[in-house]
């Protein structure tokens, strides 16, 4: 048993890459060993920017010997088989041996492999580790690179050690050869220097100034950030992520403390720390006092500087002060003017080449959020729909321009700034909220409004164009924005149908595309107002059913209307909801076309109900629900989120309890004796029972029990008392476990047995009124 | 510190050569990178290049930002082994001790669009300051290098500001005696910054940008790859200005980067027929 140790030195790999490396290097190797039939029983992997390196131990000498036979054809087989066979197990024709059984005589090869070498194998694997390794982006350098075929790696690969049991492993990849030497430190001990195995080579890695481990050096960065930062009276914001990605980028972290100007504070501080987060790298630190940014920062050198770190220091700070000099600029000029100076551009900014501008997704979410305030509790809605108005115009600000990640942060100082309400320059801050599974969500009336109209606009727009996810692809984040209406619906308790929702973003589509039209601008997305006709009648009757905007949509729907009577389109005496008549092809090819964008808007929407209904069963799974109940309830075909959790809850709630369960089991019971029987007869008997003819009292008291239990649980899902239905049918399990006990169901009188079956599909729909128990597991 | 630059890197066998006398976006779009870097003779070469980016102009308001500046470019084709070495010697015959200064190899893969061309890299940080664009190059014109450049561009007045420790780029000591970089640019960025933003004629330019694509896909049937480059340069500037001017609308300007990759593609092609190198 012995260790091998393996270095592949390079010129600088990302930070981001280098974690997957080095398990990719450790999982690879691990893998290749196995596949050779060698063992070993530990592993480790380590990376740093110039390194990645592997320690694997308790590997044996050598590769078990492997005797295998393998039986050939018959021994009289004509000589070609035999020949083939001879070549598929590479064994000559004296090594074959006969042996006779029950169906003849047959020739076997006896295959004898003697175990390898473990450097043997190990050489193999690290070439072939080498070559293919799964760099997400990979480059060819040098002379070799004449050759397109040459080794790719992250960056130029300089040298492998590999040692096994102390002694070098001999391989070369493209002219690599390996060996037993690295290098320290680039600029602190950039000497060749050899080590003879893992505790040697950590120590001497050590002593040329190089941390191997990165949790080690990650601690490091921490905890000496913590102590600069408390030794100033400050607090240390701890961002792991961040500190990990410093790790990466030195092999000797040297953190120091460093300050900007205090009169950039003045700048909002979600911009400050972005620039010296992601452009700089630098940890930031508070104030413990006021909990406010301070103008000290804490980044991280890889050397240990020949003076006392002051020209470092000096040189971080007039980086960072000329970054925040830039910050500060576009936040004085944007603060010039007002945010809804910034209006205007937003036609110029294309949303979705099909989906228009973003002036005009903004039209759109205002009308849905004023529609939307109607629905939550508290909202203004003035508020929602000046909101909405706002909500995108800090993406033409010059400070937005610049950093895209500071988008509705911005827009929210923009209002205040011009004397905007909290309530909406709240709700431009968090209108894209939530944006996972565990952002926070909003819950400020105005901001739920908003926040709901920005993603049913996304999510209506982008399944209209058939541009739903497929896979693993999401280009658009559909599945992100479903999820966040589906956690501001249920997690601010809104009781509203999704269907109505769908139908009211849609319509604000159809009511801005109408004005597109009527404006006799040239769009991309139909031809002229008569198109507008035929969207009207494939969307007419369901939008009524909402009663959206209705007075402008029905005035929109009378212009189109007398246009294609105008062009001959449609019979003048048409009742208005009558499919219209049309009479020419190029009116049927004008139906064809009409709006591609929703060409089938029905469609749309059911497509929707579905995807969302895709996205609750995920979101309540990852939360530990049950997805069959969700499956039992959504089967129920409601589309109130909040109801529909409600009913899950407690349905999840009565089937743990002993009455649920053993209702469950007669519900089983009674539609499987059902579902054999109608199938022998070929009839349905989901019919009345006669009680007269049931012919047991057991069988009355059940039927009676059914009527009663039906009634009560129908009662309390009309007043939303979920648990009052499930306690109405749990009064039902005495009544069916006597039945089942004492009656027999398949009777000899056609009569009895007939009614009894009857019975039992009433149980059947009594249980289900409250949820489809059929594809409840269990 | 230009003729340090030079002497270092001729010492290295770089022929030094002079900018090229067209408006260009970067030194990279220099003929003797992008059409040099293609095909399998060895090539060494070093030069300032006057950049010009119209967007970035700021009036002489921003201390470090600037629509017209000075680029120092080094190739080396194939790359050399020891190519950071050589790089990291630059900087100290330059006056950075790396001893003293905190240098970085931070990732920043390169890639432009309108040349078609791509590469891995990063860019240099010393003490926290961005101060060479550094790259080997994998693809130009879409065909890969055979063999790999590495490209190495120093921003010069950044690591001018840095060598002299000011904070304002119109601070910087031009010559010892007295004449600022303000004094030499300042007012050149004011006119210039209106002019791009404000002034520039764009139905003309948006002439300019067709006149040039047709007389580069001229050159190119004539077999000129040489002269088409130039066109395909001028087009990639026009195209610049009129991104200034704000009048290329987000849809728009991929087609016009199209346009003009399709271009530099073109000239690459009949760069490598010319020569006789096969893709």
């Amino acid at each position: 048993m012995a260790d091998l140790l393996i270095e592949l030195f390079s010129e600088e790999i990302p930070a981001r890459m280098q974690a997957k490396a080095a398990g990719d290097l450790k999982r690879l190797m691990g893998e290749a060993l196995k596949a050779a039939g060698l063992s070993f029983d530990g592993a480790d992997a380590f990376a740093t920017p110039r390194r990645l390196a592997l320690h694997m131990t308790g590997i044996p000498e050598s590769t078990p010997d492997v005797r295998e036979e393998r039986r050939g054809p018959r021994a009289d087989a004509p000589e070609k088989a035999i020949e083939g066979f001879l070549r598929g197990a590479g064994v000559a024709r004296e090594d074959l041996v006969e042996r006779a059984d029950k169906k003849g005589t047959f020739l076997y090869a006896i295959i004898e492999r003697e175990g390898r070498a473990a450097s043997d194998v190990i050489a193999e694997a690290l070439a072939d580790t080498v070559k293919n390794f799964p760099w997400p982006k990979s480059q060819r350098w040098g002379t070799k690179s004449k050759d397109s075929t040459s080794l790719r790696w992250v960056r130029p690969l300089h040298s492998i050690l590999c040692l096994f049991d102390g002694a070098v492993v001999d391989l070369e990849v493209d002219g690599i050869k390996s060996g037993n030497t690295t290098r320290g430190h680039r600029f602190m001990a950039p000497d060749e220097f050899s080590v003879s195995d893992f505790a040697d080579y950590k120590q001497k890695l050590l002593d040329h100034k190089v941390i191997l481990d990165p949790a080690r050096r990650q601690t490091l960065v921490h905890d000496t950030a913590q102590t600069l930062a408390s030794a100033a009276g400050l607090e240390l914001v701890a961002d792991e992520g961040l500190i990990a990605e410093v790790a990466g980028l030195v092999e000797w972290p040297v953190p120091m403390i460093g300050s900007f100007d205090a009169s950039f504070l003045e700048v909002p501080e979600e911009v400050l720390i972005l620039t010296m987060k992601k452009d700089q790298k630098y940890l930031v630190t508070r104030d413990p006092a006021t909990g406010k940014l301070a103008n000290k920062f804490i980044f991280t050198a890889n050397i240990e500087p020949s003076d006392d770190g002051s020209a470092v220091t000096g040189g971080n700070e007039r980086v960072i002060d000329a970054r925040l000099s830039d910050a500060k600029f576009f936040w004085e000029q944007d603060l010039k003017g007002k945010l809804e100076d910034n209006l205007p551009a937003l036609e110029e900014i294309v949303f979705h080449i099909d989906l228009g501008t973003v002036a005009e997704r903004v039209e759109r979410m205002k009308k849905l959020s004023r529609y939307l305030a109607d629905f939550i509790p508290g909202c203004d809605a003035d508020a929602a729909e000046r909101a909405a108005e706002l909500a995108k115009a800090d993406l033409v600000s010059g400070m937005v321009y610049e950093f895209p990640e500071v988008q509705g942060v911005m827009g929210r100082y923009y209002a205040q700034a011009q004397g905007e309400s909290d309530a909406v320059a709240n709700a431009i801050r968090d209108h894209y909220a939530p944006l996972g599974p565990s952002d926070d969500c909003p819950s400020e009336p105005v901001s739920i409004a908003v926040a709901l109209a920005e993603k049913l606009d996304t999510l209506v727009g982008f399944f209209g164009i058939n541009q739903k996810p497929t896979g693993s692809k999401d280009p658009y984040a559909l599945r992100r924005a479903a999820l966040g209406v589906i956690r501001l619906i249920t997690e601010n308790r809104l009781n509203i149908e999704l269907e109505v929702l769908l139908k009211a973003a849609l319509s604000s589509y159809i009511f801005i595309e109408f004005r597109r039209y009527s404006r006799g601008e040239k769009t991309i997305l139909g031809k002229d107002v008569i198109q507008m006709h035929f969207v009207f009648e494939k969307t007419r009757a369901f939008l009524d059913d909402v009663g959206i905007f209705e007075s402008e949509l029905r005035y929109q729907d009378e212009i189109s209307r007398s246009k294609a009577i105008e062009a001959g389109f449609v019979q003048p005496d048409a009742e208005p909801d009558d499919q219209a008549i049309l009479y020419t092809d190029e009116a049927k090819a004008a139906k064809a076309n009409a709006w591609v964008l929703f060409a089938d808007p029905k469609h749309c929407i059911v497509d929707l109900l579905n995807f969302f209904g895709d996205r609750l069963k995920v979101q309540q799974r990852d939360k530990g629900v049950r997805h069959d109940l969700i499956d039992a309830v959504f089967a129920k075909g409601d589309d109130d989120l909040v109801r529909i959790l409600n009913r899950v809850a407690a349905l999840s709630a009565f089937l743990e309890s002993d009455d649920g369960a053993n209702l469950l089991a007669g519900y089983k019971r009674a539609a499987n004796i059902l579902k054999i029987e109608e199938k022998k007869d070929g009839v349905s008997y989901d019919k009345p029972v006669e009680v007269g003819k049931l012919a047991a009292t057991e069988a009355e008291a059940l039927s009676g029990a059914l009527a009663s239990a039906k009634e009560a649980a129908e009662n309390a899902l009309i007043s939303e008392d979920f648990e009052g239905a499930m306690a109405a049918l749990s009064g039902l399990r005495a009544p069916i476990d006597i039945f089942f006990d004492k009656v027999i169901v398949n009777a000899d009188e056609a009569d009895v047995r007939a009614n009894r079956l009857a019975l039992l599909s009433e149980i059947r729909s009594a249980v289900n009124t409250v949820a489809d128990f059929s594809v409840i597991e269990g | 510190m230009i003729l340090t630059l030079q002497n270092y890197w001729a010492d290295q066998g770089c022929a030094i050569l002079q900018p090229y006398d067209l408006e260009m976006g970067a030194g990279t779009f220099h003929p003797a990178t992008t059409l040099k870097a293609l095909g399998p003779e060895p090539w060494k070469a070093a030069y300032v290049q006057p950049c010009r980016r119209p967007t970035d102009g700021r009036y002489g308001e921003n201390p470090n930002r600037l629509q017209h500046y000075y680029q120092f470019q080094v190739i080396l084709k194939p790359s050399p082994e020891n190519m950071q070495e050589l790089y990291l010697g630059s900087l100290k015959a330059i006056g950075i001790d790396a001893a003293l200064h905190d240098i970085r190899f931070v990732e920043d893969d390169w890639e432009s669009p309108t040349l078609g061309a791509w590469g891995l890299g990063w860019e240099v940080w010393c003490d926290g300051m961005e101060v060479s664009q550094y790259t080997y190059f994998q693809q130009v014109g879409g065909f890969d290098c055979k063999p790999v450049s590495g490209e190495l561009t120093y921003g010069l007045e950044r690591l001018a500001m840095f060598v002299q420790g000011i904070d304002n780029v119109y601070e910087l000591d031009f010559n010892g005696a007295g004449i600022s970089y303000g004094d030499v640019y300042l007012e050149n960025e004011k006119q210039q910054s209106a002019y791009n933003f404000e002034i520039a004629d764009t139905d003309k330019l948006f002439e300019d940008f067709r006149k040039a694509q047709d007389e580069c896909a001229k050159l190119l049937e004539a077999k000129l790859p040489l002269p088409a480059y130039e066109q395909c340069i001028k087009s990639s500037h026009t195209f610049n200005l009129l991104d200034a001017r704000g009048v290329i609308s987000v849809t728009e300007r991929q087609a016009y980067i199209g346009r003009v990759r399709d271009l530099a593609k073109g000239c690459c092609v009949a760069w490598m027929e010319k020569n006789g190198w096969e893709a």
